[in-house]
């Protein structure tokens, strides 16, 4: 949104990602909503008066199946949707939390806002930068295992620090825990 | 309760009395617990008959504002020919607030609940419950709740056998502060871009897809059962003896540099003082509390005078300079530099500024540029006028409040540590980091 990159902010989309090179831009797309995905669809529809409303969750679905959400993933949703690429771009370009390049296997998202932050979040963002090999916010690692990214509140600031790893909810991190967290994830 | 605490014997637990109670989670423990009786009850009653109950509870909005809930519900008109919508505001991205993510993952059901009766006072068959895409546990109960509660009929299209439609579906966020705000989750529900709307025509004219619509926070809409089943009278009685406009109870989530950290419920008008040394435990060992955000970030930061001598009401809240907000309470101790973390809350509003308004983009992100510069040492004097500038001009000129959201805890912390930042302008460094590489 509106922080731009020059200022160093934490979008996930603005990354630059090294690694996960198997899923390099323009490989053909395997349609996601056939079968089991596409009758998940077809209930949400039921669920809405318009088709557009269903636009996130479908994007949800793509995201899931295919780790990120590509341009031919957007063209595809837009297909099924009734709506224009360009509209579905410019949705998914709003949001902080669909990829829009592949990310590491394990994303780790570290809330570092003021309430996590009086409490040493910035400590826990160095520790896993450093074990995981990183080494800086929003570079995936050399063997494409993590990605590590610092993000705004999420919303468990009583349990600081909570730490994101891919759909994990991980509340009170300190940096002394990382390596044991870490070494649990293959 | 104190969750994660065993509860304080003077908190009153009404919303969290299952708070870490695993058997409260499913449909069978909450049935146990009294579950699903308010909503019977409120099937049997019109709808204007709830919303006068509502009203005369004096409940008042939970998201922040603390609009009146029975006068915001007496806005919709059941039977006027149109589809109408509830939408249930989880999206809990304030900072320092975390209570609603505790109700939906300990009492999914009373959410459910909160929901089916709030619909079929404003006369919706549809509710919608935003949540925010972080809470994927909040999201997992909440959405096995609701198909638990469909297949066994009480939501649906014939909600407990009465005939009458109570759809209640969870909507999924993707990350982005500002769909918290009413109309931005309005049109993300839709499948847009979350900018807020302008408003006239407001939600109970033309809400989600143009058609009426009531945004309420999940703990307002949790408290509601609750007043079904005791009255109004009972849910009045909890509130100051001199202040009849806060009623009932309250859940503060409690972070920072705190002993106990954690959400409690208490009455309305609850001492300030007492709940941050007894309840709370008060400063961690050998500290100091320096300042209290009591209402999530957005609300005026308090010195200890001021919060010591407050009480925890919406009146109480705006009678010491500050508001009680989304009660998202965030203790800073005197270890901590007060140049830092603001300038750590105004990054927060330039990275979740929608950017649709120009005072917001360029304000939220300009106020950020100079807090930096201040807390790296270079600062000037004029720095801290240009700083008051840009909030004046940030403040009542947006669509939505997030701009002065930014604004304010920049002017209380220019007013009330004004020496910490003239500190870092004169000693071109932050004294906390000089004293701590010492
Ligand atoms: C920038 C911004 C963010 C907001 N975030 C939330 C939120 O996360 N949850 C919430 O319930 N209300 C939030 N609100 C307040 C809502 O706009 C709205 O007032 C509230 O959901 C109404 O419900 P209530 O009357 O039950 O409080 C926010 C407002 C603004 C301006
Ligand atoms: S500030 Fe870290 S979770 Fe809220």
């Amino acid at each position: 949104m509106a922080m731009s990159k020059e200022m160093g902010g934490t979008h996930a989309e603005s990354h630059d990602t090294h690694g996960g090179a198997e899923h390099a831009h323009g490989e053909p797309h395997e349609p996601v909503f056939v079968g089991e995905r596409r009758k998940q669809l077809d209930e949400l529809l039921t669920r809405y008066p318009t088709k557009m409303a269903v636009l996130l969750p479908a994007l949800w679905m793509v995201q899931e199946d295919r780790g990120w959400v590509s341009e031919a993933g957007m063209a595809e949703v837009a297909e099924v949707l009734s709506l224009t690429p360009a509209y579905v771009k410019g949705v998914v370009t709003f949001y902080t939390m669909y990829h829009q390049h592949p990310v590491g296997k394990h994303f780790i998202q570290v809330c570092t806002t003021s309430p996590c932050n009086v409490c040493g979040a910035e400590d826990v963002v160095h520790a896993f930068l450093e074990h995981t090999k990183c080494g800086e916010l929003g570079v995936t690692s050399e063997d494409g295992k993590f990605t590590v990214i610092e993000v705004e509140c999420l919303g468990a600031c009583g349990f600081a620090t909570p730490v994101m790893i891919n759909s994990d909810f991980i509340e009170s991190v300190t940096p002394e825990k990382v390596p044991d967290l870490l070494s649990k994830l293959t | 309760m104190g969750y994660p605490h065993a509860p304080h014997p003077r908190e009153t637990t009404v919303l969290s009395k299952y708070f870490g109670d695993r058997d409260a989670i499913g449909l069978d423990g909450w049935r146990k617990r009294g579950g699903y009786v308010a909503f019977e009850k409120a099937l049997g009653m019109t709808p204007a008959e709830i919303v006068g109950v509502v009203k005369d509870s004096g409940l008042r909005g939970r998201g922040g504002a603390g609009f009146p809930t029975g006068l915001k519900w007496s806005f919709m008109k059941p039977g006027d020919g149109k589809p109408h919508y509830l939408c249930c505001n989880a999206d809990e991205s304030e900072p320092g607030t975390f209570k609603d993510r505790e109700i939906m993952r300990w009492t999914p059901h009373a959410l459910i609940e909160g929901c089916a009766i709030g619909a079929y006072a404003i006369g919706a068959e549809t509710a919608y419950i935003y949540i925010r895409g972080e809470f994927t546990e909040p999201l997992e109960r909440m959405e096995a709740a609701v198909r638990e509660a469909r297949a066994a009929g009480v939501i649906g299209p014939n909600a407990m056998g009465t005939g009458k439609r109570v759809d209640v579906w969870v909507h999924k966020g993707a990350g982005a502060y500002i769909c918290g705000e009413e109309t931005a989750l309005m049109n993300s529900l839709e499948g847009r871009r979350g900018n807020p709307r302008i408003k006239p025509p407001f939600p109970a004219v033309a809400g989600v897809f143009g058609q009426p619509t009531t945004i309420n926070n999940v703990e307002t809409l949790a408290a509601v059962p609750h007043i079904l089943n005791n009255g109004a009278e009972w849910y009045k009685k909890m509130a100051r003896a001199d202040n009849p406009k806060s009623t009932g109870t309250k859940l503060w989530s409690v972070c920072g540099n705190i002993a106990r950290p954690g959400n409690y419920e208490v009455e309305m008008g609850f001492p300030f003082k007492d709940f941050l040394y007894d309840l709370c435990g008060g400063p961690p060992p050998g500290r100091k509390f320096k300042a209290v955000i009591p209402g999530g970030s957005s609300v005026p930061i308090m010195n200890m005078e001021e919060a010591e001598a407050a009480l925890m009401d919406y009146e109480g809240m705006v009678a010491k300079g500050s508001m009680l907000g989304s009660a998202g309470c965030i203790v800073i101790d005197d270890a901590q530099c007060m140049v830092k973390q603001i300038a750590r809350l105004a990054r927060f509003y330039a990275h979740e500024s929608c950017a649709q308004c120009t005072q917001c983009r360029e304000g939220t992100a300009w106020a950020t540029k100079i807090m930096e510069r201040i807390e790296a040492g270079e600062g000037t004097m004029a720095d801290l006028d240009t700083l008051l500038e840009i909030g004046d001009n940030m403040t009542g000129k947006t669509i939505c409040v997030l701009s002065d959201s930014c604004a304010v805890p920049i002017a209380s912390g220019i007013q009330k540590w004004r020496d910490e930042f003239e500190a870092h302008i004169k000693g071109k460094r932050c004294p906390f980091r000089a004293a701590a590489a010492a």
